[in-house]
């Protein structure tokens, strides 16, 4: 791999920059792989990865119907973290978040990573215990959350809308210093970089058809660039996962819908932390390059098109502005849509399903972006050995049968 | 901004509308009969289609429940209906 | 300074001088002004600095896609940052900063940056500053990035009213094309709205000109509008149409003079997009330098406000369009040399040098344009003004579904016919003569008649591409720093669909949305790739078309109108009697009464359990069941039955979801065999009556029960305590002799009276309801015998405390979304139940039968109340929680804390100490029975 630093910046640029190479190589599909990767985004190249680099498997092929990273890894607000109640849920995202710590040196490719911390704000006295429910939960397992007073927010965050006419003032909240955001291209591209590099075949502009099964076990994929042989095969794919699932006859606990992203104009800085308030459902972090980029609740209309539609932006932005008047300056600039798997209770699905060799990494809804390590190295882990790793155990689809959710929402009374 | 047309009222607004469940399914019962995997997949499980869904959907200004046939790409209404209920 | 104000030309008011300053630099322009056209004809030329090198940018195009002309503007006192020069009317007393620059535009010391460009390439950073952790970097970077500067003092006020409106054609533009359909349409009788993003209609034939049905173009601009009038519809100047969305609906913003904003949703049977086109830039070396304009640009300004771009201009061209632009700058004074790169050109205007065959590869200068080379030849000029062709706006087709193909003829991506609910027509549709877009307007608008005629200026042009080979710095994007270098890199990399090329340089995400760049971006990747441009892909258009202000889609949803809380009807008697509100459960209640929280919460509830508590229950919801089929409804969608229940009896109940988790509790009241009254918690009214009906409409015969929510048609006010009964006597009802957990219909004054004998506080209580409108008269009777007798108002704090004394759960609070009813102790109805009721099998899964589930158990601490959120900890494990805190306060009763807690298998630890743990620190408490006060209920009776 092309190694990638200030030296080779500055080599590079009295040389015209005539000596960079492909980023990954666009490979064709060969006749068969060890395994096939279907959904070229960040879950898809991660569990690529470290299928190459963890468990030494690289005749691996990462199918991918558009371009990569065009799905939701590049259509989110780019927020991570692991603030999260139960402990299997600290487990899985606070091992992303690790991973994350060390994906730019890892990667040889800078991901952005920053630290800047997320203050969850809470509005009533009830909200408050509620933080405090949640913060404690962090804390006994072992990551650093704690409570933040209105003081600290308001020092933090001094736009805040604290006037006596907000509608919901900030009492403080659930703080997180390790959570951030991250740059979501490059977390694909870094990933896919690598992984080529290990000898990966990425492909793009592949369909998968249909899946092949041959007495329970799945033998290959049809793609429109013609079949390919495989035994293993793990579907990353977001929405798009029940429709490929449906193809080994499995059905899914997954609705779709459409989640919007807003990016105002680019001004010098005045946020400095990634911000969830409560009373509004709205999000906010502030890029490197000076837009605000924020979210809020999901469209109401269950959905396969990427495409916002206005009553949630008008909630979202008078949301945002409820938050901080001074933002009402700001102009919309760009607004997207990713269409996301929402599971009922909201945690993914991690698991073996239908046919022997097909596995899923799906239903991570609107936070799957800060699950790509975790999600990569999962995945992999299921697709080498077959088993579990003892992360993942707990999303595996049979937690619906056993009536075992792993539902945020219901258990810290705050939707993630 | 779409239009869903409830039975009861007419077409209406998208904000007053709440999806419920896909369409179709039979609630398993009586409760003894039912293994955890068939309750599971009645509760749970969806086919998410892309294009064509049967809906039910609830117009929440007037408590109408029915049944909307559409397209989940285009997001084109193709036809709704009333529950059919059960008379006694 | 090379721009100037023609003596005559332009619509601007010279009597009437409009005084400014840019960069604090004092300056004059009139009024009618743009902020750009004042600019550029008595301002500097760098209004501003790139994003990423911070070379110097000037004024480059004439409306919403200017991309260089962002200023922070300063006017009554309030900053409002990245305003468009182009499309903002200029002002008295306006202070214009430039933006990205320290300390201003013509010094910015950041210009070194650019000394450093060629080690900053498109995605330098993913390449980096991983040494020493981004975080280390990040800081620098951000302060460098970003344009303007927020004012936090200005918070512009939430008062853009949004607007409803419905027509039978959208016509959006108001060029040739657009007046073209609007005319023909409202001759037919149709509702015809008419938007255009101009101060004016007219569209380019404002400063183009021309003749319509042989008359000047204004007539037919005039009858227009009037015909529009006339048939119902309407004309929208200054309001750019930015969305279009599901199901023929549109998003307008409006901007009115020294009114609000407008945000318009406009939903429409059809709809005509003639929004025209913009022309592209030439790429040549430098090509950003201020100084170089779009040609037509020129043409705007210099007809529109009398502002000359120069005095000695170079125009680049490979088309006839600018012919009339440098004829009209030859007029108006200027030396021009046009320089065509075909062979065969029109005639040359009079008055000015052409040269043929040939193209500008370099503009010189080092702040500002001041000279170019033409094929080898340098040329000395101070503006240079150039034409690549043209781009339709199509962005609206697009973001409404529809497909592009390349058209030949005017060398440019137009919409697919029928691909899109939106007929697309002019300019926007590639047809660049006047004739072809008054054809194609009058057809979009069913015109049967002939259509207006216009004799057709030329507008052939040869399709000019970005030339990799070039040397020098080429810019593709000029606000975001995308150079033809980083295509080139970009496509080396791999990075080589439209959407990485997009992500990886920044291409097309600078504030004039990619208009300015896209084209060039991706003819540019196509060369470089070997792919045709239709290979290679457009990217996705989005709303919005322009940048819209926060606050016009915010509208005026803000404060209480962002989510409005419900009301008391009685909420002014209970500020009369010292009540401070809070929010629970989407209401405002009565938090407490007096001036410190915890002096009245605990005074109250003691006062409450010696003397007696009044309080507002009004909340509670109220649904009716009402018919033949109520009890069979009712014991389906309840855990607990209730067709075993007597008329004028109540019983408590649960109401569980699907999946068996408690959704809500409360009490039915049974009035009638066939008359039920649910009552749900406040904040689960709504979703009570969804699982009611829909089981009615599903599952049982509609036409046998019936629902009806009555929440807000009755006030109801709760006495409670021992000394309840004497106060009703004394306040003059005669209260029927019912029992604990009764109900009674009867009147007060002539006035329907309901009594229902229930309780929340484990005293004896009657909760007294009479129509809303009769609540300040029910207040005013209790108010008076409460007093008497020592009793108070309680607020929810005081309530709440004396519902967690009884162990009485609050959904939501003590329970969460696992919470099943064994879990609190009700786990009678499952196992005795043979009857299929809604969330029955859900309460038998594998996790449900678990005995160690969390279940609902009281905590005693020492003498301080455990905080609630505390979690209880594992004996010896302190990295696992057995559960947490629910509710805690400080008895006044008891005179000692009490707690609620649901802890793991939590039933089987009464009696057993646990650890509790919050926020680092640890408390031992004990566990105990939920209920700690009057375990027996013998206070209910009193």
């Amino acid at each position: 791999m092309q190694r990638y630093s200030a030296f080779s910046l500055l080599r590079e640029g009295l040389s015209g920059h005539r000596g960079w190479r492909p980023a990954w190589t666009k490979a064709k599909p060969k006749s068969a792989y060890d395994a096939v990767i279907v959904g070229g985004g960040g879950h898809g190249l991660a569990t690529a990865y470290y299928l190459a680099e963890n468990h030494g498997l690289t005749r691996v092929a990462v199918l991918e119907r558009g371009w990569i990273g065009g799905g939701n890894t590049g259509r989110n607000t780019t927020a991570v973290r692991s603030n999260y109640f139960y402990p299997e849920s600290v487990a899985l995202y606070d091992l992303s978040l690790r991973l994350y710590e060390g994906l730019s040196k890892e990667l040889n490719y800078n991901v952005m990573l920053s630290q800047r911390g997320m203050l969850i704000a809470a509005h009533t006295p009830a909200q408050m215990e509620i933080c405090a429910r949640i913060a404690n939960a962090m804390q006994i397992n072992g990551v650093d959350g704690r409570l933040m007073s209105a003081d600290e927010a308001q020092r933090r965050i001094p736009l805040l809308n604290q006037t006596e006419g907000a509608r919901f003032k900030c009492l403080g909240g659930v703080w997180q210093g390790r959570a951030g955001v991250a740059r979501h291209d490059a977390v694909a591209w870094g990933y896919a970089r690598a992984a080529s590099a290990l000898g990966v075949d990425i492909i793009e502009n592949c369909t998968v058809k249909d899946l092949t099964i041959e007495a329970g076990q799945i033998t290959g994929v049809e793609t429109n660039l013609g079949p390919i042989r495989t035994n293993r095969v793990g579907l990353a794919a977001a929405g798009a996962t029940p429709g490929l699932a449906a193809m080994a006859g499995v059905r899914l606990p997954i609705h779709t819908y459409a989640l919007q992203a807003f990016v105002s104009e680019p001004v010098k800085p005045i946020l400095d932390t990634v911000l969830l308030y409560l009373g509004t459902g709205t999000y906010v972090s502030q890029s490197d390059k000076g837009e605000l980029v924020f979210g809020g609740g999901l469209d109401r209309v269950p959905t396969h098109g990427q495409k916002g539609n206005l009553p949630a932006q008008e909630t979202v932005i008078s949301g945002l502005l409820e938050m901080f008047p001074a933002f009402a300056q700001l102009k919309l600039l760009r607004q997207w849509a990713g269409v996301v798997d929402v599971v009922p209770d909201s945690s993914p699905v991690i698991g073996p399903v239908g046919p022997a060799g097909l596995f899923v990494n799906c239903g991570w809804g609107t936070g799957g972006f800060k699950a790509i390590p975790a999600g990569g190295w999962l995945l992999s882990h299921l697709m080498a050995t077959g088993e579990h790793h003892e992360i993942s155990r707990p999303f595996d689809l049979d937690r619906f049968e056993h009536g075992r959710l792993i539902d945020e929402a219901a258990g810290s009374g705050i939707a993630h | 901004m779409q239009i869903f047309p409830c039975p009861f009222c007419g077409p209406r607004d998208e904000t007053e509308f709440l999806f419920a469940a896909e369409a179709g399914k039979t609630r398993p019962e009586p409760a003894p009969d039912v293994s955890d995997a068939v309750w599971a997949d009645y509760l749970y499980g969806n086919d998410a289609p892309k294009g064509t869904a049967r809906e039910v959907w609830v117009h929440l200004t007037c408590g109408e429940f029915f049944v909307m046939t559409r397209d989940t790409t285009t997001r084109e209404v193709k036809s709704c209906a009333a529950l059919p209920g059960k008379a006694s | 300074m090379s721009g100037w104000r023609h003596p005559e030309l332009g619509d601007v008011d010279r009597r009437k001088p409009v005084w400014f300053t840019f960069d604090g630099q004092p300056l004059s322009g009139f009024a009618g002004d743009t902020l750009a056209s004042a600019l550029l004809a008595g301002g500097p030329r760098i209004l501003g600095r790139s994003f990423k090198y911070h070379r110097p940018r000037g004024l480059w195009g004439l409306g919403g896609e200017e991309p260089n002309a962002i200023l922070d503007v300063t006017f009554d006192g309030k900053t409002t940052p990245n305003v468009r020069a182009t499309t903002e009317k200029l002002r008295n007393g306006m202070v214009l900063q430039s933006v990205n620059a320290a300390p201003d535009a013509a010094r910015d010391r950041f210009g070194l940056l650019d000394l450093a460009h060629r080690f900053l390439p498109a995605g330098f950073y993913y390449k980096t500053f991983m040494a020493l952790g981004w975080m280390r970097w990040e800081p620098l970077i951000r302060e460098m990035a970003g344009l303007g500067k927020l004012d936090a003092t200005h918070h512009p006020p939430a008062d853009t009213p949004v607007m409803n409106a419905a027509c039978d054609l959208l016509v959006i533009g108001a060029g040739p094309a657009g007046l073209a359909a609007a005319a023909a349409a409202a001759r037919n009788g149709r509702q015809v709205w008419l938007v255009d993003e101009a101060r004016a209609v007219g569209g380019s034939l404002r400063w183009r000109g021309g003749e319509i049905d042989g008359a000047p173009w204004t007539d037919f601009a005039a009858t227009t509008c009037n015909a529009v009038k006339a048939a119902g519809g309407r004309i929208l100047t200054d309001t750019v149409l930015w969305g279009a969305f599901d199901h023929g609906s549109y998003a307008a913003w409006q901007r009115r003079e020294d009114q609000t904003n407008v945000h318009w949703r406009i939903r429409a049977q059809n709809v005509v997009l003639a929004a025209g086109a913009i022309e592209r830039p030439l790429w040549f070396a430098n090509n950003d330098l201020p100084g170089i304009m779009s040609c037509e640009a020129a043409l705007h300004h210099l007809v529109l406000y009398g502002a000359v771009a120069g005095r000695r201009i170079v125009i680049g061209c490979a088309g006839d369009a600018p012919y009339a632009v440098a004829a009209a700058l030859a007029k108006a004074g200027c030396q021009v040399t046009l320089v065509d790169a075909r062979k065969d050109t029109p005639p040359a205007p009079d008055g000015m040098r052409i040269i043929r065959g040939a193209k500008i590869t370099r503009a010189h200068g080092h702040r500002e344009v001041g000279a170019v080379t033409v094929d080898g030849t340098h040329l000395d000029c101070d503006t240079v003004l150039v034409s690549g062709g043209f781009t339709p706006s199509v962005h609206l087709h697009c973001q409404a579904g529809g497909k592009l193909d390349l058209d030949k003829a005017s060398d440019s991506l137009i919409p697919r016919a029928g691909t899109s609910p939106i007929r697309t027509v002019g300019a926007a549709n590639g047809a660049f003569g006047l004739a072809a877009a008054l054809e194609q307007g009058h057809a979009a608008g069913s015109g049967a008649a002939p259509a207006p005629r216009a004799v057709d200026r030329g507008w052939a042009l040869d399709p000019i591409r970005p030339d990799p080979g070039i040397k020098g710095r080429v810019w593709i994007d000029p606000q975001n720093d995308v150079t033809l270098k980083d295509v080139r890199i970009a496509a080396q990399e791999g990075y080589q669909s439209v959407e990485h090329l997009k992500r990886y340089t920044t291409l097309g995400m600078a504030t004039d949305q990619g208009r300015n760049a896209n084209f060039a971006g991706l003819a540019a990747m196509a060369v470089l790739t070997d792919r045709t441009i239709a290979e290679t892909g457009t990217t996705t258009y989005r709303p919005p078309f322009t940048p819209v202000p926060l606050s016009v889609i915010g509208g005026m949803r803000r404060g209480e109108a962002f989510s409005p809380p419900k009301r008391l009807a009685l909420e002014p008697q209970h500020r009369t009697c010292g009540a401070k509100f809070r929010e629970y459960g989407g209401w405002l209640r009565p938090a407490y009464y007096g001036e410190d929280e915890a002096t009245a919460q605990q005074d109250e509830a003691r006062t409450a359990r010696q003397a007696a508590g009044l309080y507002d229950a009004s909340p509670l919801g109220k649904i009716e069941v009402i018919g033949p089929g109520a009890a069979e409804l009712l014991d389906f969608c309840g855990y607990v039955r209730m067709s075993t229940l007597k008329p004028g009896r109540a019983r408590y109940g649960f109401m569980l979801s699907e999946a068996g988790i408690v959704h809500d509790d409360g009490v039915v009241l049974r009035l009638a065999e066939d008359r039920f009254i649910v009552s749900a918690s406040s904040s689960h009214v709504g979703s009570v009556r969804l699982i009611l009906e829909e089981a009615r409409q599903d599952r049982f015969d509609p036409s046998r029960v019936f629902l009806h929510d009555v929440t807000a048609h009755w006030a109801t006010l709760t006495v409670s305590g021992p000394l309840a009964r004497a106060i009703l006597a004394d306040a003059g009802f005669s209260v029927p002799d019912i029992p604990h957990m009764s109900v009674a219909e009867t009147r007060w004054k002539d006035i329907p009276f309901r009594i229902a004998r229930v309780s929340f506080t484990g005293d004896a209580s009657w909760e007294l309801s009479v129509p809303a409108r009769y609540g300040g008269e029910l207040h005013a009777v209790l108010d008076a015998a409460g007093t008497a007798h020592g009793a108070r108002w309680i607020g929810l704090e005081a309530l709440m405390l004396l519902r967690a004394e009884k162990g009485y759960v609050l959904i939501g609070k003590d329970t969460d979304g696992v919470t099943m009813p064994h879990d609190l102790g009700w786990g009678g109805p499952r196992a005795s139940r043979q009857d299929e009721y809604f969330g029955r099998r859900s309460l038998f899964t594998p996790e449900a039968n678990r005995n160690d589930r969390r279940q609902l158990v009281g905590l005693q601490s020492t003498n301080v109340p455990l905080p609630t959120g505390a979690h209880i900890l594992a004996p010896g494990d302190t990295r696992r929680s057995l559960g947490f805190v629910t509710s805690s306060y400080y008895s006044p009763t008891l005179d000692r804390a009490i707690a609620l807690a649901m802890i793991n298998g939590g039933r089987s630890l009464v009696g057993q100490d646990v650890t509790v743990f919050n926020l680092g620190e640890t408390y031992l408490a004990r566990v105990t029975d939920a209920c700690a006060y009057d375990p027996k209920g013998e206070r209910l009776h009193g």
